[in-house]
């Protein structure tokens, strides 16, 4: 696509440099653990050394008696304030310090508050705690067993550790299409937990002002407005009011989903803040950060998918267990307890699906959030992708006709999914050739075959992935009864330069480039000349912030149509000036002249001017407008992705050898930052593939906790990713745009997957669970007969 | 993340280190690049009261040849190595395994010294030093001594040194002509220590047969391991493809890995089998053109 505006005005479609990243390259960003403030104190977290276990006594002694400590705060200490507990975003309860037991290994157990970060962390290290261990549940299958330990004691009637069922589809047309179908595959697929794992980790600075009674907060946070709220609904009883919250979310190193959660960390910090009327710092380190703070994935999910003797699909039926931990603190919009996983019927045409998800209570941390995948979608994508190729390979068909064959066509839509979506626009076959002529797909299958012939193991693998974000519509999106729309105000200056605010916050999209040229598409006014904020309370307007690829689908709609309005009263301005009637007007990017005679035109920067200097009678001064944008669907990005991967017979060693990406996420602001995205997603997407995992021992001890064995890939394990993209604009955004943000993490570890068991099938390798460790392929190996 | 308190000293000179080290007695610990002590002391799995910093020291880093051995100081850097045309032309076994120790931020700051003072059997150093045959200089109270790499190695973490003894100088004997070596890691990503890895040595004779072999073998067991059958098995033989299968077997016979999250022992056991074969031929083909 042309962009309309000049390079100069850097509208839609050109590649801007990211205007925040002078100050990232730097080293002049500021992050809430750069904000110092005279008098501040720290906090140390004591943490749970048990999965499982009665605390019977916490001895402060020797803790006071660092020097430099000034108290010890345990659970006890809150349950003087009822802060103890605290709800979780999915309406289930969470500790904040426990004053029974602990329900996981890292759980914290008591804080430190000190006058320096060293002695809060001596203090800490000499809390002593004495546990009376009790036994542990850490399978999902084995909490549900008759006589499993009941996990959750403090809820009252609960008798077992199911949290809840949910299911979606038709049940009966489902299963009738199974007894009717030709072919029928079968596979349990198991997505491990994993973490984020942002550079940034969590932390706050609260600091309550005793005088005016104001709490301001410094946070880790995505969704600041949500967090007020929250805090003004949970501590109302302990006197903080909404309109004394100010929460304050300054630049953020990554988010991905992890800090959308209230950890219990920032409640200590406000309760101690209250307490003493001084600035309290809390920032986690990394292995706090990986063992205590929300996961991701962690479901076991049993698939069916059903075809016709043809290789038509016609049906899905998907079976999960859950595992949320002790408590459900997953972030999902209220009504989807199991988030969008049911987009699971993916890019096909599928007649009939269901799906049922059972949420289970562990002894592991809480969380289920959404790690750069909207809500549960890359389960969705991944279950679909694998099943789908299992089912092409069961039938010897090749799994890119075979995909193609099955594809939900152009003229369908918009196509009312079996599970009941209204996907806004696709052309999933159309990526999916671009993928395959890019990496020149005939030629891989020959030469795959030539070294198949030879004994060398080489797999290509195909994802062909449809993404749900957006959300969300009023209608059916709400977190804790806030409904999902969001939000931009703008003001254009007397001379013509802007500020406008939203209430999302980028984590590294780069918002402040990508919303300035935005408005510069609508309004003409250089993106350079727009100021773009977001993240404080005091001055953004309310929105429900930046996660599952909301951004551009929801506020920078806002954006548009705030910036439309600029344009209705600008135009007014302009036709005063002129002398004209409105309709004697046309605009293009930055002007409107009169018709028929385009000498005589006034730019948008003249109208500002006028707005304050010389408005027309009857009018209000000022340029301004705000939207909080209500979106009518969702938007649905996709992309065919190909993977050719060489695994090392003697090692086990699963290599990336190429990687093609075709992303289509409807019209494109910024292709730079698009690529970008693509780029992180990607290999976000390779890590938890091949190398990242957090399991927990029979015990409950966590493993994988810190980033000796977190194995975040860096630029040496990751592949040279070749990407390109297709345009089909969603029809209802204001843009044509769609979100990219997660797409690719979506959608890659699916690709990587069916390399491998491509690579391995004819050996009679049927699945094989992510992440792909060379320990995992060699047992494979050798179980098939290859010695290596 | 953050050490307990500990009292710092910089000595100038090495009888002054000395001197500190055996006065200040168990609870001292020497620090070199610090890329393995202070990681544990942020742990708090170790926290010494007193840190004698060694950087301060002139004269502790070179690589020289000189008497028949390539001589190392102690406080010499991965980066020196890596860097060194004298490793890189002339101990190619030394030259892989400073490439795959950690990353270039780590090798910039880790020393030669260090890697092998640790004990750790994970290390990448002594693995390399057990298959060529080095020796251990080490200056205390008593004056200095060498120990040979064989009986350096004493537990998990544990080495010959006396608490009063710094390490100062690794010494290789010079290889004759017809001599190749190779190092081959298995390893999860960059910067992670061995799933398992391999360091072999061969001299060949001008008849093609071979000469002497050393083997070592890096984290499958509680100390690096010499795999001393595979070595005997190669010695006066010529080094067939069946030779080598044969090595390999035996030098995965010598290893004695656990299950932990790199995988299972058996695992482990095989890796040795699949590395011993790769090392060995690539320490041939280097033998080959040098002879
Ligand atoms: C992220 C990371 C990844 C790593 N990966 C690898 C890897 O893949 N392979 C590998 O081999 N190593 C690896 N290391 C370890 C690194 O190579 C270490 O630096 C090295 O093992 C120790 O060297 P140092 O100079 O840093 O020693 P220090 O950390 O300073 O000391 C280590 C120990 O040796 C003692 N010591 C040090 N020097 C002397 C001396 N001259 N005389 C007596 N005692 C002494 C110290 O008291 C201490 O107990 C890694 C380290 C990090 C941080």
């Amino acid at each position: 696509m042309e962009p309309r505006t000049t390079a100069d005005v850097g509208g839609m479609g050109h590649s801007l440099k990211r205007k925040e990243d002078p100050r990232f390259i730097r080293g002049r960003g500021t992050y809430v653990d750069d904000v110092q403030l005279p008098g501040m104190l720290y906090l140390d977290i004591v943490r749970s050394t048990h999965a499982h276990a009665k605390i019977v006594k916490i001895d402060s002694a020797k803790a006071l008696a660092v020097p430099g400590v000034l108290a010890v705060i345990t659970g006890a200490d809150l349950a003087k304030y009822n802060l103890h507990w605290m709800p979780t975003l999915m309406s289930d309860t969470q500790m904040v310090l426990p004053v029974e037991k602990v329900m996981y290994q890292a759980q914290e157990v008591a804080a430190v508050l000190a006058t320096s970060r060293y002695a809060a962390a001596d203090g800490a290290a000499v809390v002593e705690v004495e546990y009376d261990p009790l036994p542990v549940v850490v399978d999902p299958r084995k909490a549900l067993e008759p006589g499993a330990p009941v996990l959750r004691t403090d809820k009252k009637d609960k008798k077992d550790n199911h949290i809840w069922h949910w299911e979606w589809g038709e049940k009966a047309a489902t299963d009738r299409a199974f007894t009717e179908a030709a072919v029928t595959v079968k596979e349990n697929i198991y997505l491990p937990r994993i973490h984020v794992a942002s550079i940034e980790t969590c932390g706050c600075i609260a600091h309550f002002d005793k005088i005016d009674g104001k709490l301001t907060v410094w946070m880790t946070t995505q969704a600041p407005h949500a967090i007020r709220t929250v805090f003004a609904l949970v501590a109302g009883h302990v006197g903080l009011t909404e309109h004394k919250i100010r929460i304050i979310s300054p630049d953020i190193g990554g988010g991905f989903g992890g800090k959308v959660p209230v950890y219990p960390g920032y409640v200590i910090a406000v309760a101690a803040s209250v307490l003493t009327g001084k600035p309290v710092k809390w920032i986690e380190d990394r292995m706090e950060n990986l063992q205590a703070d929300s996961f991701a994935r962690d479901y076991h999910i049993t698939a069916e998918l059903a075809a016709n003797k043809d290789g038509k699909l016609t049906a899905l039926r998907i079976k999960t267990l859950a595992d949320h931990g002790y408590t459900d603190a997953a972030a999902n919009p209220s009504k989807f307890p199991a988030g969008l996983f049911h987009v699971c019927t993916g890019s096909y045409d599928l007649k009939a699906a269901h799906v049922e998800v059972d949420g289970v209570y562990t002894n592991k941390p809480p969380g289920g959030i959404a790690y750069r995948c909207s809500f549960r979608v890359t389960e969705a994508v991944h279950t679909i992708e694998r099943m789908v190729d299992l089912m092409a390979h069961q039938l010897d068909i090749d799994p890119a006709e075979f995909r193609m064959k099955n594809f939900v066509k152009p003229e369908q839509f918009p196509y009312k999914s079996a599970l009941g979506w209204e996907y806004d626009s696709g052309n999933y076959a159309g990526a999916l050739q671009k993928a395959m002529d890019t990496i020149s797909y005939a030629e891989l299958r020959k030469e795959q075959a030539a070294r198949r012939a030879r004994g060398e193991l080489m797999g290509i693998g195909i994802s062909s992935f449809t993404e749900i974000v957006g959300a969300g519509p009023s209608k059916h999106f709400d977190i804790l009864g806030l409904k999902m729309f969001d939000s931009c105000e703008i003001r254009v200056h007397p001379t013509g330069k802007a500020i406008a605010r939203f209430g999302t916050k980028s984590q590294g999209q780069g918002h402040e480039t990508t919303y300035a040229q935005i408005l510069a598409e609508e309004l003409g006014i250089p993106a350079r000349d727009i100021q773009v904020e977001e993240g404080d309370t005091d001055t953004a307007p309310y929105g429900l912030g930046t996660y599952a690829s909301r951004s551009t689908p929801v506020a920078g709609a806002a954006a548009a149509v705030a910036a439309r309005k600029v344009r209705d009263k600008a135009r007014k301005i302009a036709a005063h000036l002129l002398e004209v009637a409105e309709d004697d007007l046309v605009w293009e990017p930055g002007k409107f002249s009169v018709k028929g005679a385009p000498s005589q035109s006034k730019t948008i920067q003249d109208c500002a001017f006028a707005a304050y200097t010389n408005h027309p009678q009857g009018m209000e001064a000022g340029l301004e407008a705000v939207s909080y944008y209500d979106p009518p669907n969702l938007t649905y990005p996709f992309g065919s992705y190909i993977c050719v991967v060489d695994v090392d017979a003697g090692t086990g060693e699963v290599k990336v050898r190429r990687f093609v990406a075709i992303d289509d996420c409807g019209n494109i602001i910024n292709p730079m930052i698009v690529q970008g995205q693509v780029h992180g997603g990607l290999t976000m997407g390779l890590a938890p593939a091949l190398f990242e995992e957090i399991s927990y021992d029979e015990h409950g001890n966590v493993q994988g906790g810190s980033f000796i064995d977190y194995l975040v890939p860096t630029a040496v394990e990751t592949p040279k990713w070749e990407t390109g993209h297709t345009i089909t604009p969603s029809p209802h955004h204001p843009l044509g745009a769609k979100g990219v943000g997660e797409s690719a993490t979506v959608g890659a570890p699916a690709a990587i997957a069916n390399a491998v068991v491509d690579a391995l099938w004819h050996l009679g390798v049927r699945h094989v669970d992510i992440p792909i460790t060379p320990a995992k392929v060699w047992k494979l190996l050798r179980e098939h007969g290859v010695r290596g | 993340m953050i050490p307990a308190a500990f009292a710092y000293h910089a000595p100038k000179s090495l009888t002054e280190a000395t001197a500190l080290l055996a006065k200040l007695g168990d609870g001292a610990k020497v620090l070199s690049g610090g890329q393995s002590l202070i990681p544990l002391m942020k742990l708090r799995l170790t926290s010494p009261p007193h840190v004698v910093d060694i950087n301060g020291i002139q004269g502790l880093a070179y690589l020289k040849e000189a008497d028949g051995f390539l001589r190392i100081g102690a406080l010499t850097r991965e980066s020196d190595l890596d860097e060194s045309e004298l490793i890189r032309t002339r101990y190619p076994l030394l030259h892989d395994t400073c490439k795959v120790i950690a990353d270039p931020l780590v090798r910039n700051m880790a020393t030669v010294g260090g890697n092998l003072a640790h004990g750790d059997p994970a290390n990448d150093h002594p693995a390399a030093m057990l298959a060529l045959g080095a020796q251990v200089v080490a200056v205390g109270g008593k004056g200095e001594r060498r120990i040979p790499i064989a009986s350096f190695f004493t537990g998990p973490f544990e080495t010959a040194l006396e608490p009063d003894e710094i390490l100062t100088e690794i010494r290789v004997p010079v290889p004759p002509a017809g001599s190749g070596g190779a190092y081959v890691k298995m390893e999860r990503k960059v910067g992670d220590f061995a799933t398992a890895a391999v360091a072999a040595q061969v001299t060949l004779a001008a008849s093609g047969v071979c000469e002497s072999a050393g083997i070592g073998l890096t984290n499958v067991g509680l100390t690096p391991i010499q795999a001393s059958r595979a070595e005997a098995a190669l010695k006066g033989k010529r080094p067939d493809e069946a030779a080598i299968a044969e090595a390999a077997r035996l030098a995965a016979e010598a290893a004695q890995p656990t299950d932990d999250l790199r995988g299972p022992a058996e695992y482990k056991k095989d890796l040795v089998r699949v590395l011993t074969t790769r090392a060995l031929r690539r320490a041939l083909e280097r033998a080959t053109a040098r002879r």
